[in-house]
């Protein structure tokens, strides 16, 4: 097994996510797609652990999966938050501190 | 892909790699899925292909511990709290939130700019590097000798940044 054909994988997860990010306006569809990068992210963490034989790749990977439970509870949160006091989740309505 | 199946070596694990194969292209179409689906449960529902393509990942990496773990954080309990935030807010069902042009075109242009540099520097830097191929998995007792060791301190902020995070999600969430 290559170890490019983990790599290119990932990196299709993470630009579908940045996509994601920047185009959906739904507060739930980004979080979503932030899962998407994050887990890119441990893609080339456990690729390249492999590849060295090192195991702080996986250890990295553990604590990514960790922080991301964080986020989603925190970030969903958030989203509770806008949508009692806007009755939207459509993030790019909430422009309160627009200059 | 298909030129990296072309220039094949000998020790080509067969299996593995049309595992590999068949994973990754229900992940990219899951992924892209999750993104462009209208309706917001089906992108959770596409959402689960794709973390479960990544658990598959990591047991094809030997990493069988993360695989469990991804199985049993991700699809067992974030997946269910998206549905609980998507059922929560009464987001929309179906086909009431369509993508700007313009956010489209500046997540498309920066997703597929991204998507050319990363690929060029990768087939640039790793182009010939290969998983070992007597890869074995990896031993879970090594990998908690090494958190609960070198990483005990990592470990422990990890623990209360998690606790931090609990806390706080209840306190933003909180009705009052």
């Amino acid at each position: 097994m290559f170890l490019n054909q983990f790599l290119i994988l990932a990196a299709i997860l993470f630009c579908t996510g940045i996509y994601g990010v920047v185009a959906r306006r739904n507060g739930v569809m980004v979080l979503m797609s932030v899962e998407l990068i994050l887990n890119a992210v441990n893609i080339n963490l456990v690729a390249f652990s492999a590849m060295t034989g090192n195991l702080a790749g996986q250890v990295f990977a553990l604590f990514v999966i960790a922080v991301a439970a964080a986020e989603v509870g925190v970030g969903l949160a958030i989203v509770l938050a806008i949508f009692r006091n806007y009755r939207t989740v459509d993030i790019d309505e909430v422009d309160l501190m627009k200059g | 892909m298909i030129a990296l199946l072309a220039e094949a070596s000998p020790s080509y694990a067969v299996p593995a790699n049309i595992a590999f194969g068949v994973i990754a292209v229900l992940m990219t179409f899951s992924a892209i899925r999750v993104v462009t689906a209208k309706n917001v449960v089906h992108s959770a529902a596409f959402l689960v292909v794709v973390l479960a393509g990544v658990a598959v990942n990591f047991i094809l990496l030997g990493a069988e511990f993360l695989a469990i773990t991804q199985v049993l954080v991700y699809i067992g309990a974030i997946v269910v709290l998206f549905l609980f935030g998507i059922m929560l807010t009464r987001a929309p069902m179906e086909g009431q939130e369509e993508v700007r042009k313009d956010n489209w075109l500046l997540g498309a242009g920066s997703g597929l700019v991204f998507f050319a540099l990363l690929a060029y520097a990768l087939w640039d830097g790793f182009g010939k590097d290969k998983i070992p191929a007597d890869l074995t998995p990896t031993d879970t007792g090594a990998l908690s000798d090494a958190v609960f060791g070198g990483y005990l301190i990592p470990f422990e902020v990890v623990s209360l940044l998690l606790l931090a995070a609990l806390v706080g999600a209840i306190v933003i969430a909180r009705r009052d």
